[in-house]
């Protein structure tokens, strides 16, 4: 069950923001409200009247829109077309000939009257994310809601662009709409929210006024208090072990997603990788693995060059890999968690040979990862990966990772969708790693993991490393790097320190 | 919000490498021009090698020798893939076009100059209406392709469409005694198996591959056994219709090359071109088209704005059903008039190889459908001219120019986004 | 609201069934296998409902029937006893064609009658599911390496070109030419499988239809191979080749019993092969490697397998496997090569696999359940005059209630249980 006796007041004109920790029901209770979900029991009043929700049709008649986490935009479409589909404007009669001038009239319309610029003929795939949600949201503001609903706007978002997003909210607020903020990120919160509404676990626990200390309201939210600081014991870094010089790589498309770059991870440190998602951070480190062709530039590994060698002889030289996606690229789903564990090495010893595996010792190895990693699944490792809950999951890619000799892991977004007591199993994890001497490289749009964690932050935007700065570097100022504005301030010195 | 984040996306042109994919394919077209010119060169004889422009091999021909039309038209393919190199990106499709053809020409002058007298001509207008003509249940097989795969529904039954289509044409037609009950029966025909596809498939969420391929051996079975129980046993009865009339369009039929091919059709001709249109404007030009895209590029999507994901996708699949079954109707009513098993020969499946040749697109799937039905074309010519080719080989050409295509274009061409997801709520 | 593939159900319940410890006999793992998730449930239902609609075909499909539709108001009951007496004799004829007869047995108890027409029809069933096991195991091999292969046909074809060419060109002594023209059939197989995986790993053309088009290549090159001097018999007019020479003719192992007892030594085949794969799939490297990349290319990619070379390996083991289903044919019962020389035994290979839920011993029993299907369609054909048509609708009939367990549990209203169908999660895209 995903949500247990929830209730929830929404005001005229109100933010009211809607907070709890990842998988704490938030996104179910909105696609409840939105109609695609049927609710068990309870009921949904709009204007005090009570409304059935069958379906996206019957919310936006109620007046409720939506804005996805994950956009409901079809990329291939222009702005227009994502705007007018389910409404279109027709002429033709029964034959429904588009008419596109008057679609591309009223994106214009709201997108003036409401202060979201947005062309109508762009093609939505071709558009930054941050202009991708303002296209969500002149598609729910066309449609004449009257409440609008955001789920996790703003994971996706610049600090720039997130400005801009509550900026947005204001004036909308302003012409009398309500919002409904969901999010797990307090200061946002705190920024905006005329009220607050905090559930746990598919309950709410609580309602709280917006000048609620950051402490009270983390500590609503999960329950106890909140380690936000990992332990980290000082190590003195030792000699490069990657280093990664002039690369250029293109992402699917052809376009140019990482553009030169420079970098160097020391034995025993953590580099972290800053930046808002899709600014060629997975790109790197997919080249890097040997994963993605290189147009350009160098990789080495303790100085011996990588680039030419397939993944697996990347892996064998000793690398840990954690890659972003768990579901899609991290495991077979429907292995065993005793297969996944040994997906990298099942052809090594004790595991197998060439021609042969030893399905004994994969199930062996398998009972003491479970048990050291504290997996949660059945003790012998043969249920489905993927019948296990996501953090989980993560621990068995985290295990499998870890139960090799390594001089180098690659972690991206390595806590994304996890719960927090597997988010401090992990971090701890990789801090234990890098005590023994293992370079660390981080890739994380969660700034927070990425401060936490580091040694040294390198910030990525469009593809290029712009400044590699120390963690104790503000972070309005990482921020703003993240955004791409480099002032004289910031780390420009720093990041030459290390070649 | 500030003008300043009107952001425009990062778009990163590629520093220009010389050795682009069109110099690439330049090169592979000079070397081919070079074999041509050197090869058939060699092997052709000085006969005259003669093109009309008719329909029969009488009338007025250009004639050219043999032995130098090989060398000259190998040396232009040559010389066009040479200019590719120069001129990268510009006039690529006309430079690649030209060189093709030239070769095509070179290697038909060694062929024509070694065929037996009086046999050395190839009436064009006959091989342009014979590819149009082959190219018909192609295109016809193609749209009811763009019509499933457009709402995200793999359609792999084409070829049990086609078969439906053309055994309940041969027997209805012949029971009615007309062609348009016939036809009429083929898109029923075809719908019965485009329904079975949508309830399995959208439905019981069968993996849609298997249950296409499936679907095939089925109707197969089916249109085999009541071949054999009934129409075998008294095939004046249920398996003799008439051929679908021939419709001249005055004046344009005269046309050379193109009249033949293109005005003096029949319902099929016809009814392909009107449907190639009529899809093409409904999928890019309305609502219907732009709910269907929706939904199979981004059911989700589609779903959150109202839109009824498995109607709009129902709806496709037995519309496309009707259109192929109507393409079957082409093999008992055009091409021959009797239904045999297995008659279609898998040309279901070069309609899909069509399709995503044809990315997809309407129009994209009638060229693509055209090139296949060229091939064809072309060998049923080189055997009439006694081709020293054995026959066996000339009839492969049509299913090797398949699997050129689609390895040459794969990767380059992108599926409607979820085609082959089923839709589950929630 | 989220998309979702209908692959996994299965897999995860065999890999349930993989948890327990491995049965140590044959029979025991051929059980498990058929009991595994309720498969055996649904099998057998999807068995019966096919049986009904073929019945029902049967009957609408007969003249005499057919006459008492125009009375039907009046008098049903002509239609249904009519109808009834057609079905059930060309049942009847179905299961005496396929496994036994049982006055046949009457008569050889009583010396009236020979056992070599007691064994007859079990002789056929096994002649027939031979090579469907094998080109059954080639589909279902690279269907769990996440690969459609449905040029099983064209792979079956050179196969049998391979074998025949080794066993009528070779001069080569009793035992060795056995096994040398077994070994050509997998390797022409497996070269014509080869092709096909590695323009996948290459250029990603979907296999699909690069294996359909090489089906019609195949065809084509056999029909013109068969009439070229040094392959056509010499002493026929018609497109034939010459016959395999005696020491490359798989022993028939009831021929003590009679000549009309054909079954052979290519079911004996089978069987190892059968073996041989689950082995594959279970224990090996390779094995481990290709069910990963059939579930999930992208993940074994980044685990560093090399997803490409995998797609070619799989392919042309498969088309080894289509191969040796080919040779058998023409080892077994063929002897010559003619256009239509293997029938239509790859492209029910392909349903054998899917029957057979893409695992090997699953497989065998669906090969012996479509090769009783054959051997009794035939006899239904002569004795009650149902065209052996039938057989394939019935056959594609099976599949299809296999891979929609929903719809069959709809018909008979079972409780929804764990059971799943046929996925693969790679129809997504091209």
């Amino acid at each position: 069950m995903a949500n247990d006796d929830i209730h929830l007041t929404v005001e005229p004109g109100e933010i009211h923001a809607l907070l709890g920790e990842n998988g704490a029901g938030k996104s179910t209770l909105m696609n409840v409200l939105y109609g695609l979900l049927q609710p068990d029991e309870g009921e949904i009043l709009v204007d005090d009247k009570p409304v059935q929700i069958r379906g996206p049709r019957d919310a936006i008649a109620a007046g409720i829109g939506m804005v996805h986490q994950h956009f409901m935009l079809v990329p291939v479409f222009t702005v227009a077309e994502n705007v007018m589909l389910g409404a279109e404007q027709t002429t033709g009669g029964p034959i429904g000939f588009l008419d596109r001038r008057r679609a591309r009239k009223l994106v214009r319309e709201v997108s003036d009257r409401f202060r979201l610029a947005v062309d109508p003929d762009r093609t939505v795939e071709d558009l930054p994310v941050g202009v991708q949600q303002r296209v969500e949201i002149v598609k729910a503001l066309t449609r004449d809601v009257d409440l609008l609903i955001l789920d996790e706007p703003t994971a996706v978002l610049t600090p720039q662009e997130t400005e801009d997003l509550l900026e947005v909210m204001r004036t909308l607020k302003a012409a009398g709409k309500s919002i409904v903020f969901i999010t797990h990120k307090l200061k946002e919160v705190q920024a905006i929210a005329d009220r607050i509404t905090v559930i746990r676990r598919g309950r709410t626990v609580g309602t709280a006024a917006p000048d609620t200390s950051e402490e009270e309201l983390a500590s609503l939210m999960v329950g106890r208090s909140v380690l936000l600081r990992v332990d980290k014991p000082a190590v003195e870094p030792g000699a490069a072990v990657l280093e990664v010089a002039g690369l250029a790589v293109n992402d699917d498309r052809g376009h140019r997603a990482v553009d030169g770059v420079d970098l160097t991870v020391r034995a025993g440190e953590v580099l972290g990788v800053a930046g808002v998602q899709g600014n060629g951070q997975t790109e790197l480190i997919e080249a890097i693995m040997g994963l993605r062709p290189v147009v350009a530039g160098r990789t080495t590994i303790e100085g011996r060059p990588t680039l030419g060698l397939s993944t697996r002889e990347i892996l064998r030289e000793g690398v840990g890999y954690v890659p972003e996606d768990r579901s899609v690229d991290g495991l077979v789903k429907d292995f065993t968690v005793a297969e996944n564990l040994v997906l990298d090495i099942f052809n090594t010893e004790p595991f197998g040979t060439r021609w042969v595996i030893r399905p004994d010792a994969i199930a062996k190895s398998a009972r003491e990862r479970v048990e050291q990693f504290d997996v949660r699944t059945d003790a012998s490792g043969q249920a489905a990966v993927g019948t296990l809950s996501g953090g989980n999951q993560q621990k068995v890619i985290v295990a499998r990772e870890f139960s090799r000799p390594l001089k180098l892991f690659i972690a991206a977004q390595p806590t994304r969708g996890v719960d927090v007591g597997s988010i401090e199993f992990i971090h701890r994890q990789i801090v234990h790693e890098r005590g023994q001497g293992t370079a660390v490289l981080l890739v994380s749009s969660e700034l927070d993991e990425v401060l936490a964690l580091s040694d040294r932050i390198a910030v990525m935007y469009r593809g290029r490393v712009i400044a590699v700065v120390s963690p104790d570097t503000p972070r309005e100022e990482i921020g703003l790097l993240m955004a791409g504005v480099t002032t004289e301030a910031a780390g420009v010195k720093d990041g030459h320190t290390d070649d | 919000m500030t003008a300043s984040t009107v952001d425009t996306a990062q778009v990163v042109v590629e520093p220009v490498r010389y050795w682009s994919r069109e110099r690439k394919v330049g090169v592979g077209l000079a070397a081919a021009g070079v074999i041509a010119a050197v090869l058939f060169g060699a092997l052709a004889s000085a006969q005259k090698a003669e093109f009309t422009l008719a329909e029969t091999i009488s009338g007025s021909a250009v004639g050219v020798n043999g032995r130098v039309g090989a060398i000259l038209f190998g040396a232009i393919a040559a010389v066009a893939g040479a200019a590719m190199l120069v001129t990268a990106r510009r006039a690529f499709g006309w430079l690649l076009g030209l060189g093709i053809v030239a070769a095509l020409i070179s290697f038909l002058c060694w062929q024509l100059s070694q065929a037996p007298d009086n046999l050395n001509t190839i009436p064009l207008g006959s091989v342009a209406r014979s590819s149009v003509t082959l190219a018909l249940p192609l295109v016809l097989g193609a749209l009811a392709g763009v019509l499933c795969e457009r709402s995200a529904v793999i359609n792999v039954a084409i070829e049990g469409q086609f078969l439906m289509g053309a055994f309940a044409a041969a027997m209805f037609a012949t029971l009615a005694g007309s062609v348009w009950i016939g036809i009429l029966a083929a898109g029923i025909g075809g719908l019965l198996i485009g329904l079975l596809l949508a309830v399995l498939a959208i439905r019981f969420l069968v993996d849609q591959v298997v249950l296409g391929v499936v679907l095939n051996v089925f109707a197969l079975g089916l249109t085999g056994f009541l071949y054999e129980q009934l129409m075998a046993k008294d095939q004046t009865r249920f398996n003799q219709p008439s051929f679908v009339p021939e419709w001249d369009i005055p004046g344009l039929s005269k046309i050379p090359l193109l009249g033949p091919a293109l005005f003096k059709g029949n319902i099929f001709l016809y009814g392909a071109i009107v449907l190639v249109i009529v899809i093409h404007v409904g999928l890019f030009y309305t609502r219907w088209g732009l709910r269907t895209r929706a939904v199979g590029e981004h059911p989700a999507a589609a779903d959150t704005l109202g839109v009824k994901v498995l109607a709009v996708r129902y709806r496709n699949v037995l519309i496309g059903g009707v259109v192929a079954g109507f393409g079957g109707a082409y093999f008992t009513l055009l091409s021959t008039t009797n239904f045999n098993k297995n008659m279609t020969s898998g040309l279901g499946f070069v309609a899909l190889a069509a399709l995503i040749f044809g990315r997809w697109s309407p129009i994209g799937s009638m060229l693509a459908a055209l090139f296949f039905g060229f091939c064809s074309a072309l060998a049923v010519s080189l055997g009439s001219i006694n081709s020293p080719i054995p026959s066996g080989f000339l009839n492969m050409l049509p299913y090797i120019a398949t699997i050129v295509a689609v390895a040459g274009l794969v990767g380059r061409v992108r599926a409607p986004a979820a085609d082959g997801t089923p839709y589950i709520k929630g | 609201m989220t998309e979702q593939t209908t692959a996994t159900a299965e897999d995860l319940a065999a890999a349930g069934a993989d948890q327990l410890p491995p049965p140590k006999t044959f029979a025991g793992r051929y059980l498990r296998t058929m009991w595994t998730a309720n498969t055996v449930t649904v099998t057998v239902l999807a068995v019966l409902l096919a049986l009904v609609i073929g019945g029902i075909l049967i009957a609408v499909s007969d003249e005499a029937v057919r006459a008492t539709f125009s009375y039907f108001f009046s008098r049903p009951s002509d239609f249904f006893s009519l109808s009834w007496d057609k079905v059930s004799d060309a049942y009847a004829q179905l299961f005496k064609g396929s496994i036994v007869d049982p006055a046949a047995v009457r008569a050889a108890a009583n010396g009236t009658g020979t056992w070599e027409r007691v064994f007859f029809p079990i002789s056929e069933t096994l002649t027939y599911a031979a090579p469907l096991a094998l080109t059954g195991l080639a589909f279902a091999l690279a269907f769990r390496g996440g690969l459609f292969n449905i040029g099983v046909q064209g792979q079956a074809i050179m196969g049998a070109v391979g074998a025949a060419l080794a066993g009528f060109l070779l001069p080569l002594p009793v035992g060795i030419h056995l096994v040398v023209a077994l070994v050509f059939g997998a390797a022409f197989g497996g070269a014509y499988g080869f092709v096909p995986g590695f323009l996948k790993a290459r250029t990603g053309a979907h296999e699909v239809i690069t294996t359909i088009m090489l089906n019609y290549v195949a065809l084509f090159f056999l029909g013109w191979l068969i009439i070229q001097k040094g392959i056509q018999d010499p002493e026929r007019s018609d497109a034939i080749s010459k016959p395999v020479d005696d020491s490359a003719q798989l022993t028939h192992l009831l021929g003590f019993l009679g000549p009309s007892l054909r079954v052979n030594l290519g079911i004996v085949v089978a069987v190892l092969v059968v073996a041989a794969v689950a082995w594959l799939l279970r224990r090996s490297t390779f094995g481990f490697e290709l069910r990963a990349v059939g579930l999930n290319p992208e993940a074994s990619r980044t685990a560093g397998i090399g997803v490409g070379s995998t797609y070619v390996l799989v392919m042309t083991a498969a088309g080894a496997l289509a191969g040796l289903g080919g040779a058998t044919i023409v080892m077994g019962t063929a002897v010559s090569l003619t256009g239509a020389v293997i029938g239509s035994v790859g492209f029910d290979g392909l349903l054998v696999g899917l029957l057979g839920r893409a695992k090997p011993w699953g497989v065998l029993f669906a090969a012996l359940l479509f090769g009783a299907l054959q051997a009794g369609g035939n006899r239904m054909q002569s004795f009650s005059g149902i065209s052996l048509e039938l057989v394939g609708v019935i056959q594609a009939l099976i599949v299809i209630f296999v891979a929609a367990p929903a719809l069959v549990k709809t018909v008979f209203r079972l409780r929804p249980a764990k059971v799943s169908g046929l996925g693969t999660g790679m129809s997504k895209g091209w």
